[in-house]
């Protein structure tokens, strides 16, 4: 993590330890080129192919009524997945901040599962558990509850993917801190509760909100999991990305793009989120620095209290 | 001249971080730069290293400007306060990194790196790597490592502030000892008074960066130039004086008007030790109460408290505290044997006031 | 349970219970319920499911592909993370921005302006396609939209490691006389090696799964343009469960072993990066 201060003596640096402008430059085109082509190309490629067929038919793809439903569902998958991660991220990272207990390592692996299985593979293993030939399927049908080619499938796949967001955020930021503030608090006669919501929690609100922000992109993005257990019926389980394919194998030039804006856009304000939250908690982290006064190199330690840099899950 | 810096200044953006400073040491010093955070004086290192390029002024190395010279070139050897080793290297390799690059041969980096792995007594160690070593062993490496090439003069950013206190003294001894052994012309940058005043032959005080004095440990300590060095270097106590019926008073405590008019303000400062004490309550000038007590080793502080309410720092040695039989509430009286007058603004002081005082006989009533 | 050390807050057993029950009912039985019923399979069906000549193309197709992803995203992401960090340019708070936007982005998004892109008629592909350079539906659209995937992967494992990469050992190269090239060649590249590595096998993980993008790009044609998952999709349109489930546990052992490899290279960069 690099401070304003720390930015500075790299910017003042002698050119005795920097590259020569010929090399700096070449560098700076060669990766300006590779993120224009990879990175700005495809985004300005959504809106442009989106509106090739002008704003009416544009307007059109998306008040289409199966795409409303799709919107509709996209957004009831989210509102309910989300925040469910959300109160388990802050219940485990209690657990496993807080305490020191034998097997908290495997704990950890095992939340971390779900980023390194296919998302394919993770329809399939719900297929195979509530599926008619799955483990649970003569039960299921005997009491007429359909979870497979509906909703709750849906939902069961997108929590499964989405599981570790909140948690892999929280619980580094919450082990940086320590348990020194709620022990002071409860010294000071706060009970659990009030601990958990006027110490712990404001302190790390920013990791949460930056869980929550990725957790939702996914949510509202996940296509294999939620594919192989959706059944396709167009209008009852069609999320966006799956209208997305949809419309894609109809060979439409417009309408496809045209779905795909919005959930481009969807994906822009994370990206403006995101930002947003790391330069706010860069900001307070160049603070805390520079009251901690002389040694620069000393201080030079990651500082662990911020959501900068999150590494993307897989 | 080993170094010189003549009117050297150095902006960041806005920032005036070193301005108009000239200094010059000479071969065989040991030189400290000494200041508070941010005063400046890591700059004006990194300036003479080549590691920044001043804004104005020129640096000179044996007699040579090095304005325009790279810092590959200017053979110095640099020590960082984070070590900064080569992690990725052996302890061998480190040492020998910088004779590599100047194309030694083989045989000539396997004598110098074992000779300097005896002479920091890093035995044994060739074959380790720096996260292997402790906080003291990666300091010496670095110092072996910064030595290897025969540097014309050896920088030391806060060398030892990294270490705790019993490795910083040992640290401290071998630089000592390093410095008088190979001759070493050295400059090391440190916010720790007490430390430049043991191992430095010379202190060049910086403040807001600006030199505010340069001289020996005992020149800076007994003749400080600006009230700055005189509050940075050891304890002192300032006052405010005001000239009132002629005499200049603060507190209880009364001073000669020293030319100053009636109504007008000046400072002055003296050190605990020119504090007198008796035990007897009226056997000397002024009237106090014992607060509180530091126990400094051989010498004790006491802090002394005024019938107003004002309080002052003097010392006593351990025998003479027992002697008097001083202890906390107990009522003493003192007199101050001599004291110095302070510029108004904190500025330079007039030479010829600057040399202690004698305190005039007709205010230093009764013994 | 052995409490080394008395703590005094509360709710520990609260919520490693909740965790546990809530980890075990989203995650761990639906994995446990596929090893399960796979335990029905014998040996001999199993390797034919798995290993028929179909599924060999498909893993080739999806490992080989993944491999050139993730070595492209190992050194454009390593140019870029040097680029972010070190230099000073206009747009440059622009593209670190857009660094994370192929993870911003749902992966059907991505596939189809890949796809669009690179098409005859697309931006890039009226330019490419007269030369013989097909990006879609070909194994080079399945290499382009996986090295979009793992791009962040490879960015963002390096970016904070650069960040705090000790200017002093730089510095320290310098006063002893060593070139820049020396430097970056003798002090600074190999200290990054392991974080590279680490980035690379990430950007690996991801790809190795990936399936959104793929489907948009590659034209799925069996034997050519066919990656894992996909075939696992065309079982399951086949309700051939057996043999879905059987492509998925070689690739879920995949993962697997992976991810060990991940949290060792981990481990071996973070040992690395200490002093």
């Amino acid at each position: 993590m690099t401070s304003a201060r720390h930015r500075e003596r790299h910017a003042a640096s002698d050119r005795s330890t920097r590259e020569p402008p010929f090399i700096k430059w070449t560098l700076i085109t060669v990766a300006l080129t590779f993120a224009g082509l990879f990175l700005l190309l495809p985004l300005l490629n959504v809106f442009v192919q989106a509106v090739s067929k002008g704003w009416v038919f544009y307007w059109k793809s998306i008040a289409d009524p199966d795409t409303q439903s799709a919107i509709r569902l996209t957004l009831l998958i989210a509102g309910i997945t989300v925040p469910l991660n959300m109160a388990f991220g802050l219940v485990a990272a209690w657990a496993i901040a807080k305490f020191d207990f034998p097997g908290k390592a495997l704990l950890l692996t095992f939340i971390d599962l779900p980023f390194s299985v296919s998302p394919v593979v993770t329809g399939l293993m719900l297929v195979l558990l509530f599926g008619a030939q799955g483990l649970l399927g003569p039960w299921l049908q005997e009491h007429d509850v359909k979870i497979i080619f509906a909703v709750p499938g849906m939902v069961l796949a997108t929590l499964f993917v989405t599981f570790p967001f909140v948690a892999r955020e929280l619980i580094p930021i919450m082990q940086a801190q320590g348990t020194e503030q709620e022990q002071a608090a409860m010294t000071l006669g706060a009970g659990g509760w009030r601990t958990f919501w006027t110490v712990t929690l404001p302190s790390v609100k920013w990791g949460l909100l930056y869980g929550v922000i990725l957790c939702n992109a996914r949510a509202l993005g996940e296509f294999g999991a939620v594919s192989v257990v959706s059944g396709h019926i167009t209008g009852l389980t069609d999320t966006l990305p799956l209208r997305v394919e949809k419309l894609y194998h109809e060979f439409d030039s417009a309408a496809p793009f045209a779905v795909a804006s919005l959930l481009a856009l969807l994906a822009l304000l994370t990206l403006v989120l995101k930002t947003l939250l790391e330069w706010k908690t860069h900001r307070q982290h160049a603070k805390g620095q520079q009251r901690g006064a002389e040694p620069a190199a000393l201080n030079s330690e990651p500082g662990s209290d911020t959501a900068h840099f999150i590494r993307p899950s897989l | 001249m080993s170094i010189e810096l003549r009117h050297v200044s150095k902006r960041f953006g806005g920032v005036e971080a070193v301005s108009d400073v000239s200094f010059s040491m000479k071969d065989g010093e040991l030189v400290a730069l000494l200041g508070p955070s941010g005063c400046g004086k890591t700059t004006a290192l990194r300036m003479i290293a080549g590691l920044e390029m001043p804004t104005a002024g020129d640096i000179y190395i044996r007699g040579q400007r090095v304005n325009d010279l790279s810092v590959q070139k200017r053979n110095v050897g640099f020590v960082f306060q984070a070590y900064a080793l080569f992690k990725n290297m052996s302890v061998f390799h480190n040492i020998a990194f910088g004779l590599k690059v100047k194309k030694w041969k083989r045989g000539a980096i396997e004598e110098r790196v074992s000779e300097l792995v005896m002479l920091l007594d890093l035995c044994g160690l060739e074959k380790r790597f720096p996260h292997q070593l402790s906080g003291g062993q990666r300091q010496r490496v670095a110092l072996a490592r910064a030595l290897a090439p025969n540097p014309t003069v050896l920088l030391l950013d806060e060398p030892f502030a990294a270490v705790d206190a019993k490795i910083r003294q040992e640290l401290r001894e071998w630089l000592v000892h390093l410095q008088y052994d190979l001759k070493l012309t050295a400059l090391f940058v440190t916010h720790d008074q007490e430390e430049a005043m043991e191992i430095a032959d010379r202190i060049v005080i910086f403040s807001h960066g600006r030199v505010e004095q340069i001289g020996t440990p005992r020149e800076v300590y007994e003749s400080p130039a600006t009230e700055f060095v005189a509050r940075f270097i050891g304890v002192m106590n300032v006052l405010d004086v005001e000239v009132r019926g002629g005499v200049g008073r603060a507190g209880e405590l009364e001073f000669p008007a020293h030319g100053h008019g009636e109504g007008e303000r000046f400072r002055i400062g003296f050190r605990p030790y020119a504090v007198s004490i008796s035990s007897d309550p009226s056997a000397l000038r002024y009237r106090a109460v014992v607060r509180h007590t530091y126990f400094l080793g051989v010498m004790m502080r006491v802090e002394l408290e005024l019938p107003s309410g004002q309080t002052i720092r003097a010392r006593v040695t351990k025998e003479d505290y027992a002697r008097l039989g001083l202890a906390d509430d107990r009522e003493v009286s003192f007199q101050l044997r001599e004291y110095r007058l302070l510029a108004s603004e904190g500025g330079l002081l007039e030479p010829e006031v600057a040399v202690a005082r004698e305190m005039p006989p007709m205010l230093g009533e009764g013994i | 349970m052995t409490e080394k050390r008395f703590n005094p807050l509360p709710g520990f057993r609260l919520t490693l219970g909740l965790s546990v029950f809530y980890l075990s009912a989203i995650v761990l039985i639906p994995i446990a319920a596929l090893f399960i019923k796979a335990l029905d399979v014998s040996w001999a069906d199993f390797w034919r499911l798995a290993f028929n000549a179909r599924a060999l193309a498909a893993y080739k197709l999806t490992f080989g592909a993944s491999l050139v992803a993730a070595l492209a995203n190992a050194v454009f992401g390593t140019l870029l993370a040097w680029v972010l960090v070190r230099y000073r340019f206009p747009g440059r708070r622009l593209i670190d921005a857009l660094v994370d936007f192929p993870f911003a982005l749902p992966t059907a998004v991505a596939g189809l302006t890949l796809a669009s892109l690179f098409s005859e008629n697309g931006w890039l592909g009226r330019f490419l396609v007269p030369y013989g350079i097909r990006g879609a539906f070909t194994p080079l659209g399945v290499v382009i939209a996986l090295t979009f995937v793992g791009l962040p992967f490879a960015v963002r494992t390096l970016q904070p490691v650069l960040e705090n990469f000790d200017r002093g050992v730089e510095e320290a190269a310098a006063t002893l006389g060593a070139g820049r090239l020396r430097t970056f060649l003798t002090v600074i590249a190999p200290t990054l090696v392991p974080t590279i590595v680490t980035g690379f096998a990430l950007a690996f993980a991801r790809a190795i799964g990936e399936y959104g993008s793929i489907v948009f790009i590659s034209g799925n044609v069996p034997y050519q343009t066919e990656i894992a998952p996909f075939l696992i999709v065309m079982r399951l349109e086949e309700y051939d469960y057996t043999g879905a489930m059987a492509l998925a546990v070689v690739l879920m052992v995949c993962s697997f072993l992976l991810l060990a490899a991940i949290n060792w290279l981990e481990h071996w960069a973070s040992h690395f990066e200490k002093q």
